[in-house]
């Protein structure tokens, strides 16, 4: 997934005719000072941490300025936070609104009814999950139909809005609807949503696009969410990687077998690491590029456990062995195996020639990677 | 007919010429299955492995009656596939495209659904019956024809547990791989009662993941209305929250869907639930053998 800063998330608002407060992202205490100087961001203005996780407001990323020279001096302390392990590296400054009402409001998928689903509060402002669910509203929304006539007066009785306001939601939530189908979001949420005046306006922007829509959204390509440098470099090379605390890495094929797997090391003692998932694959360059990836995170002992149905053992046996040729002597790891399936017979043969056993129960197998991973270095 | 595939099962393969579609083409007829077409825009005419290659499904259907299509055509290609397919009178897709954008399979399921067309999938393993027909790629060395039913929403792990259950004696009635993604053609809830109203099928194994409410829900019609013995599996007991474990189906949001919270409903509701997949076997051959089969 691609989870958008917040100032990203309003530029994709915007685009749909999201009615937004007037503002700008800075990335120097300098250029926010400008940017009230010339008008661009109004006075009273509000300054906000760039960052992904929530509570922004309790944890003083969030800040008020009255002047230019207050807005450049909590930019400058905005920008030096490190907010929940996050390095703050844009700030977004807005003008300060006179607010009279906060909602919620979000667009996402339910997965059980495999339908659109629009969620909505009269009690915004606030962490969703702190609602109590008699104050939410779920409607749903066929993909074919779209946001009916109907739908958009529920949601206005539900938030309390008649007259301007019903029009003002009715709008806003066609053109959310909109953003949702043709942006392939995963998530569209407005918290708050705020009523200004005889209007409204999405005072923050949390959206989320989907990986898999990658291929007709290029514009996203550039942004990353929080992967390790070595996350990223499995990405480009299309296996699934994850890297923990612990000293077991972990090479599986599937997420299935790949979590079971992490189910037995753990229950057995072992700290499983670093995980990386080989997909269904049959090209041994792509076990090679998984080994040299592994020997980079620096695990103690590696555990190897495949089943191949489209992968075939020969071809990751091969991928391992050329891999250990490939990897200087200082970086090595022990490796115990677990091959089974397609050609299991043949990809056992080629483990043991090159000195690794296969151990075909995953109990015994999974307790000889947890043995090798308690021995002293 | 078993659970949904049988040896009247005739199966079009489309993306028939690119090479997982070959393989598979292959290793479904080995199985037994009647591969009876291939379809790939502009390749109509030719042959792979034996098998015809036709332009569009509706031709593939006219010419040799396909009633059951295997998609293993690119993502962004598969919305398509599928609406052909459905509209060329197929009542049985199985998807095995991964990384198909959810807002794409949102169209698929609900157009397929008011045709009368099952998908299963996408991002699946697809069907298997040993002993009379597989649509997907589930390999052909873990199956054994017999009485216990297979339901699942992982690939691998799925080849692992059916292998266990064939190198303990045991035998597969039907198996299905459901797929992991956020919206899926098929569920835990829709497959059920096909296993529950299958008399080729004395027990079934389910094996579940983290991420979503599909175990839930399954353990809820389990309670009401499944009849025969559930050995059920939840994968993902360790996973860190939050984390993504390498599909979109499999990530732990809000405290709902964790592994305990749907072990503990499986429970609940008459499942023995395993904590590793190779206890499984064993607990299968208690259970059949305590309710009187085998």
């Amino acid at each position: 997934m691609v989870k958008l800063a917040e100032w990203r998330g309003k530029e994709v608002f915007g685009k749909y005719g999201v009615p937004l407060p007037r503002g700008h992202v800075a990335r120097s205490a300098e250029e926010a000072e400008s940017l009230v100087r010339s008008g661009t961001v109004p006075l009273p203005c509000v300054i906000k941490a760039q960052v992904l996780a929530g509570g922004r407001g309790k944890g003083g990323a969030v800040r008020f300025a009255d002047t230019p020279e207050e807005a450049r001096e909590s930019a400058r302390a905005i920008l030096g936070l490190d907010f929940k392990g996050e390095k703050v590296r844009e700030v977004l400054l807005e003008e300060k609104l006179s607010i009279s009402r906060e909602l919620y409001l979000s667009l996402t998928l339910d997965r059980a009814l495999r339908l659109p689903i629009l969620i909505l509060s009269s009690q915004g402002g606030v962490e969703i999950e702190a609602v109590d669910d008699s104050q939410i509203e779920r409607i749903s929304i066929h993909p074919f139909a779209g946001l009916t006539g109907y739908e958009e007066r529920r949601a206005a009785e539900v938030l309390g809005l008649s007259g301007t306001l019903a029009k003002a939601l009715a709008q806003l939530l066609r053109s959310l609807w909109r953003a949702f189908v043709d942006e392939d979001a995963e998530l569209l949420e407005v918290n708050p949503l705020a009523v200004v005046g005889d209007g409204l306006v999405a005072l923050d922007a949390k959206v989320i696009i989907e990986d898999d829509a990658a291929f007709r959204h290029p514009e996203y390509a550039e942004i990353r969410d929080d992967r390790t440098p070595l996350e990223e470099i499995a990405r480009e090379k299309d296996i699934a990687f994850v890297q923990l605390d612990g000293n077991i890495g972990v090479i599986a094929n599937g997420a299935g077998l790949t979590m079971a797997t992490l189910d037995v090391l753990q229950e057995l003692g072992g700290r499983p690491g670093i995980f990386l998932d080989l997909g269904g694959t049959d090209d041994p360059k792509k076990v090679t590029e998984a080994f040299l990836l592994m020997s980079q995170a620096t695990p103690k002992v590696v555990f190897l456990n495949i089943f191949g149905g489209v992968t075939r053992c020969d071809t990751v046996a091969r991928g391992l062995v050329e891999a250990m040729r490939q990897v200087p002597e200082s970086q090595r790891f022990p490796i115990v195996a677990r091959i089974r399936g397609n050609n299991e017979a043949e990809g056992t043969e080629i483990l043991r020639s090159a000195g690794i056993t296969s151990v075909p129960s995953l109990k015994d197998s999974a307790q000889a990677a947890v043995d090798r991973s308690r021995e002293a270095p | 007919m078993t659970v949904l595939v049988d040896s009247d099962t005739r199966v079009v393969v489309q993306g028939i010429t690119g090479h997982q579609g070959t393989v598979h083409a292959v290793q479904m007829k080995a199985f037994g299955t009647h591969v009876v077409a291939g379809v790939t825009p502009g390749k109509g005419g030719t042959e792979v492995e034996g098998v015809p290659v036709f332009n569009s499904v509706r031709e593939a259907v006219d010419r040799t009656h396909a009633n059951a299509s295997c998609i293993f055509v690119p993502a962004p290609g598969a919305k398509d596939a599928l609406l052909e397919a459905v509209d060329a009178g197929i009542r049985l897709a199985v998807i095995v495209t991964e990384h198909i954008p959810f807002h794409d399979m949102l169209t698929m399921y609900h157009y397929a659904r008011s045709q009368g067309t099952r998908i299963i999938g996408p991002n699946c393993p697809g069907i298997a019956a040993p002993g009379k027909s597989k649509v997907g790629i589930i390999p052909n060395i873990v199956f054994r024809p017999g009485r216990v039913g297979v339901i699942s929403r992982s690939g691998t792990l799925t080849y692992e547990i059916v292998n266990g259950i064939k190198e303990h004696g045991l035998g597969q009635s039907t198996c299905i791989g459901l797929g992991g993604d956020p919206v899926v053609g098929t569920s835990f809830v829709d497959a059920l009662p096909m296993f529950e109203k299958d008399p080729e099928t004395d027990l079934l194994v389910l094996v579940g993941e983290i991420g979503g409410t599909a175990e839930e829900d399954a353990a809820e019609y389990i309670a009401h209305h499944f009849s025969k013995p559930v050995v059920a599996y939840i994968a993902g007991r360790s996973a860190p929250p939050g984390k993504r474990m390498g599909h979109a189906g499999a990530i732990i949001t809000r405290g709902k869907g964790t592994a305990a919270t749907k072990a503990a409903a499986l429970e609940a509701a008459g499942a023995n639930v395993a904590r590793f997949p190779y206890e499984i076997p064993d607990m299968v051959a208690e259970k059949l053998a305590v309710t009187g089969h085998r």
